[in-house]
């Protein structure tokens, strides 16, 4: 403990970057995945091959990447960042695909007899019904993101990885242990928080956690009268 | 120059390619390393999964904790393990079972769970034993999701057998941490083709395997998970 509390700035610091250096890509990783999932959920065949060019890249040893890169952005927070975004691409996009196909079918039919747009529709409708499923992956991809940063430190940017690399040269068993700790508990943090958000995000879900979607839709008031309109 | 041009004019040097230190013993090894950490991993998570599936209880629990334990280090595993241990010889691979049985464990355990329990009356009704239910029944269906499993865990070894290079273990990785102390670019870059190379030998391999023991029925649900 005196360790930590005489050096808590540093860790603080690192912390810090850590988080940076992790989250921003899973920003990345969303920002990327939202229009490439509503492309292949439009456009069906489109769906397999990128699929399979983004599980082949999620193969692609983190290490081997960060020393590739050095070649064309050298030592800085970007040759991190970018493999790191390219393995969150690879967990969220798959999750932004599945959340996009749970929407029901009478869902989506009602919406288009409501006269919504294609547009309207999806932010509307679908995209809040995916929220969940989308959210499952962003706490997937944050939280390997979150420990995978340390590998950084191989290549002397690591966040709290640095404590790995500094604790091994020093023999210093506290100092590693540390970086464990704080990783994992930046990675629960980052985990509640998200769970935090798709709560808020859809209150509906509370009410009746476990019952099919469809029947959310008449807690909310979904079905016009109740009772079964004549196709 | 590009990574390419480093890796390619690294890769082509005759004096590469023999030796103890030369390329196909370093493939070897970090090839026996990923053999021995998966067989031990799945030693032990086939045969738990199976069975927490099977009885389908404790899954939450074990499901929880697989989520959380996504969340640790391998580098730090790694040090910890190896500083911990005085330098032992073995100390590699506590981090790499460590980090290949959750994904193993949880993928057979949902694979099992999942299993349509009308099979499974179809197969008692036909006077199967509850053996012949478990092991011609259900793991042959769960088999998509458990080669998912040892694909995962796989990959994650061959990345972090990388890695273990770190604390003096050989292997490609070893090209990498070398170069990266002596400022030799041109190591660095053909060390990081090889593992790359190797990642996707594996990836593919998983895929023609899948193709090849999965029954012909299941094929389809394979794709989707």
């Amino acid at each position: 403990m005196s360790w930590a509390s005489q050096n808590a700035s540093m860790l603080a610091h690192l912390t810090g970057q850590n988080a940076y250096l992790a989250l921003l890509p899973v920003l990345f990783g969303l920002v990327i995945s939202l229009p490439l999932g509503i492309a292949c959920v439009r456009f069906g065949w489109l769906y397999p091959p990128v699929l399979g060019l983004t599980s082949v890249l999620y193969a692609l040893p983190a290490l081997a990447l960060f020393v590739a890169l050095i070649a064309y952005t050298g030592l800085t927070d970007t040759t991190v960042i970018i493999p790191l975004s390219v393995y969150a691409v690879s967990v969220i996009f798959p999750s932004v695909v599945d959340g996009l196909r749970s929407v029901p079918e009478p869902v989506r039919q009602a919406a288009v007899a409501m006269g919504f747009g294609a547009w309207r529709r999806l932010v509307t409708v679908e995209l809040p019904i995916a929220t969940p499923v989308v959210i499952a992956g962003l706490r997937i991809a944050s939280v390997s993101s979150i420990s995978l940063v340390s590998v950084g430190s191989l290549i002397g940017i690591g966040g709290l990885g640095y404590l790995f690399t500094d604790g091994e040269a020093r023999s210093f068993t506290t100092e590693i242990v540390w970086g464990v700790v704080l990783i994992v508990a930046l990675a629960l943090v980052t985990d509640s928080v998200l769970v935090l958000v798709r709560r808020l995000l859809t209150p509906w879900q509370r009410e009746v956690a476990s019952t099919h979607p469809v029947r959310r839709l008449s807690v909310l008031g979904g079905r016009p009268g109740g009772g079964d309109v004549p196709a | 120059m590009s990574f390419f041009n480093f890796a390619w004019q690294w890769l082509i040097a005759v004096g590469h390619w023999s030796g103890p230190e030369g390329v196909p013993s370093r493939l070897l090894e970090h090839v026996e390393y990923t053999a021995l950490a998966m067989v031990i991993s799945a030693a032990v998570g086939l045969p738990a999964g199976v069975i927490i599936g099977h009885f389908g209880r404790g899954g939450f629990a074990v499901v929880s904790l697989a989520n959380i334990w996504r969340s640790l280090p391998t580098l730090g595993l790694l040090i910890l393990a190896f500083v911990l241990s005085s330098g032992a010889s073995w100390a590699w691979l506590i981090p790499l079972v460590a980090l290949a049985v959750p994904p193993i464990l949880v993928n057979a355990y949902e694979g099992v769970l999942g299993v349509d329990p009308d099979l499974k009356d179809a197969a008692t009704g036909m006077g199967m034993t509850p053996l012949q239910v478990l092991f011609k029944v259900e793991i042959p269906v769960a088999l998509p999701l458990i080669l998912l499993g040892l694909r995962t865990a796989t990959i994650q070894v061959v990345s972090t057998a990388t890695i273990a290079a770190y604390i003096s273990l050989g292997g490609l990785g070893r090209y990498i941490i070398d170069g990266l102390a002596t400022n030799n670019y041109g190591e660095v870059a053909g060390g990081a083709a090889l593992v790359v190379l190797l990642a996707l030998v594996v990836q593919f391999a998983f895929s023609g395997l899948t193709r090849l023991i999965v029954p012909a029925g299941l094929r389809n649900q394979a794709r989707q998970s």
